[in-house]
């Protein structure tokens, strides 16, 4: 089979299914490289880690970046020793790795920076209780919850970009959530306070029907 | 427990010979869904992550989640299994119910760390087995539901109840950037899993299952086989689950997989049998009678042919080719085909041969009853 482009024999086959409607692309190698179409599927973690760690090795050479830890404080380990595991040691090692680990938690994650969703029931309501500096222990600051809805806004921008008007709409719903899990309203914040502010803490899921 | 074989005893806290949840064959749309699962990595705050946890660490982490697990009341009935303490064909029959992982069976979390007697364990809501937790795994729990059918909403409901009275006695490690915190990367942020095995003869047929197989790739979707990552697809049975779990809430992902993603394979697979069934009837309904006749005939069976022809007359079921035939009972067929269940039901240790010639006489005489034409 040929390329769309008519020049090439056709190697890469792309189905996708928008709305439930499937179209279907085959394309040669270059066609597809143009279009930004994955030639093969999701690397895996090792592979995107491998790349990852050399890069950054490249990047030393040039210059000193924000400092990172050269061991967790708490369990010791160092990141040359999670690249051959893949495996964090401890809790703290996300606080000690977090500069080296933030690319890669944004590429493994395509995008995601910042937790959305469920917090812990009980230590959420123990934390009111106990004010806002417990709060912001459990939450994050006001930097990090902007960081939050700031990463929301971007996925939101980009779904209307794309003319998908219902994922937009879902994610501007998971704005309204994430902000009404914030202590106070911050006084940066103008995204507009949830119409059923939830009466006994916000479980990100009671505002959300199954659907069948 | 003192059988020479290690096979489970009359006291067995689980029923080895009964279906589990996942192979009912009912709920929506079960006709190409066989079961959802959803799965929670959690880790309790204070300890190091099991992997580089000492012993003492990891018998203590043990002991508060017991604990912690027995006392929050999430279903009538839980058996506690200390996997440490059982032998090789118990943690066969888990693994083949899916209630363990096969590395939790082994023990070990790389190549360098661990063994079949570190401290964990799972605890398994009876007799339906639809909830399981390992403690121990690569994450302190992993709290697992399953349910045949489509389900996954009503799962994330219940699991989300779960964790809330696990968590309502123990504090987990969180933290506000990066959510719940896993010993993996990968699984940090919700910690969940949503994942479906689905039948897709008719997309194996045609030939159209290497297009969905790129299509979910390219959507962070996994693509993988009956018995999970690096196993390969028998009895054309399909897991697809999603890969992210940073930087979205659950009801997000949820609504990926549900929104677009299932629907569309569903419809791929029920318009292949339809065509199929329209031009080529003869050649599935050739493939379904040959599956028939091999299963009620043949002297020996390997596992995977034993799946392969299961698939086929469970394709015939829902086709509607065998109105004799029901579904649950060919589901649960391709469990007891197993090697662990097969040795279970002879009661001793096989060798592979003899695993070939006692499982074509089991699924003989299963089907003997009820495929006699
Ligand atoms: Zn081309
Ligand atoms: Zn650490």
């Amino acid at each position: 089979m040929l390329c769309e482009c008519g020049l090439r024999e056709a190697t890469i086959h792309e189905v996708t299914i928008t709305n439930g409607v499937r179209v279907e692309r085959h394309l040669c190698e270059q066609c597809a490289q143009k279009l930004g179409l994955p030639l093969h599927q999701q690397a895996p973690v090792s592979e995107i880690l491998a790349k990852f760690v050399s890069k950054q090795g490249a990047q030393s050479v040039v210059g000193p970046r924000k400092p990172t830890a050269a061991q967790c404080p708490q369990c010791g380990l160092t990141f040359a020793a999670f690249k051959g595991t893949e495996l964090l040691g401890c809790p703290t090692c996300y606080e000690a790795f977090e500069v080296p680990l933030s690319p890669l938690l944004e590429r493994t994650h395509e995008g995601g920076t910042h937790h959305v969703g469920k917090v812990p029931k009980r230590a959420l309501e123990a934390s009111r209780l106990r004010g806002p500096e417990a709060m912001e222990k459990l939450l994050g600051g006001l930097a990090e919850r902007q960081a939050r809805i700031g990463s929301l806004r971007k996925q939101m921008e980009d779904a209307v970009k794309g003319e998908q008007y219902e994922r937009a709409a879902q994610i501007r719903d998971e704005i309204r959530r994430v902000s009404s899990i914030a202590p106070s309203e911050p006084r940066a914040e103008r995204e507009p306070p949830p119409e059923n502010p939830e009466p006994g803490g916000p479980n990100p899921h009671s505002q959300e029907p199954p659907r069948s | 427990m003192n059988d020479p074989a290690g096979l489970p005893g009359p006291n067995s806290p689980i029923d080895y010979h009964a279906p589990t949840a996942w192979l009912l064959g009912t709920g929506e749309d079960a006709d190409v869904v066989m079961s959802s699962r959803a799965r929670l990595a959690r880790n309790i705050a204070g300890f190091p992550f099991v992997n580089s946890a000492s012993r003492d660490d990891r018998r203590h982490a043990l002991a508060v989640s017991r604990q912690r697990i027995m006392d929050a009341r999430l279903t009538k009935k839980l058996a506690w299994i200390e996997l440490h303490e059982t032998n090789h064909a118990v943690r066969t029959l888990l693994v083949e119910r899916h209630l363990i992982s096969r590395q939790h069976a082994k023990g070990k979390l790389n190549r360098t760390t661990g063994g079949v007697d570190e401290p964990r364990a799972v605890a398994v809501g009876t007799p339906d087995e639809a909830l399981s937790i390992m403690v121990n795994e690569e994450d302190h729990l992993r709290i697992q539901l399953i349910g045949s059918g489509l389900c996954l909403n009503d799962l994330l409901r219940r699991i989300d109840d779960v964790d809330d009275r696990i968590e309502a006695g123990i504090d987990y490690a969180f933290s506000p950037r990066f959510g719940y915190l896993t010993a993996c990367p990968t699984n940090v942020g919700t910690g969940i899993r949503f994942g479906v095995m689905l039948h897709l003869p008719a997309l194996k047929l045609t030939g159209d299952i290497e297009k969905v197989k790129r299509a979910a790739g390219g959507m962070s979707l996994a693509v993988r086989g009956f018995y999970g990552e690096g196993s390969d697809a028998s009895a054309d049975l399909y897991q697809i689950s999603n890969q992210t779990t940073l930087g979205k809430s659950e009801a997000a992902i949820l609504r990926e997989l549900t929104g677009e993603v299932l629907p569309a394979v569903i419809g791929y697979e029920r318009s292949a049998r339809q065509k199929l069934l329209e031009h080529r009837s003869e050649v599935i309904e050739d493939k379904v009678h040959r599956a028939i006749g091999v299963l009620t005939h043949a002297r020996l069976l390997s596992t995977e042919e034993a799946m392969d022809h299961l698939s086929m007359i469970r394709l015939g079921i829902v086709a509607g080719l065998m109105p004799e035939l029901e579904q649950q009972p060919i589901n649960h067929l391709l469990l007891m085909v197993q090697p662990g269940h097969l040795q279970m039901l002879c009661g001793r240790v096989l060798s592979q041969g003899e695993r070939r010639i006692e499982r074509a006489k089991l699924v003989r005489e299963r089907l003997a009853g009820v495929a006699g034409s």
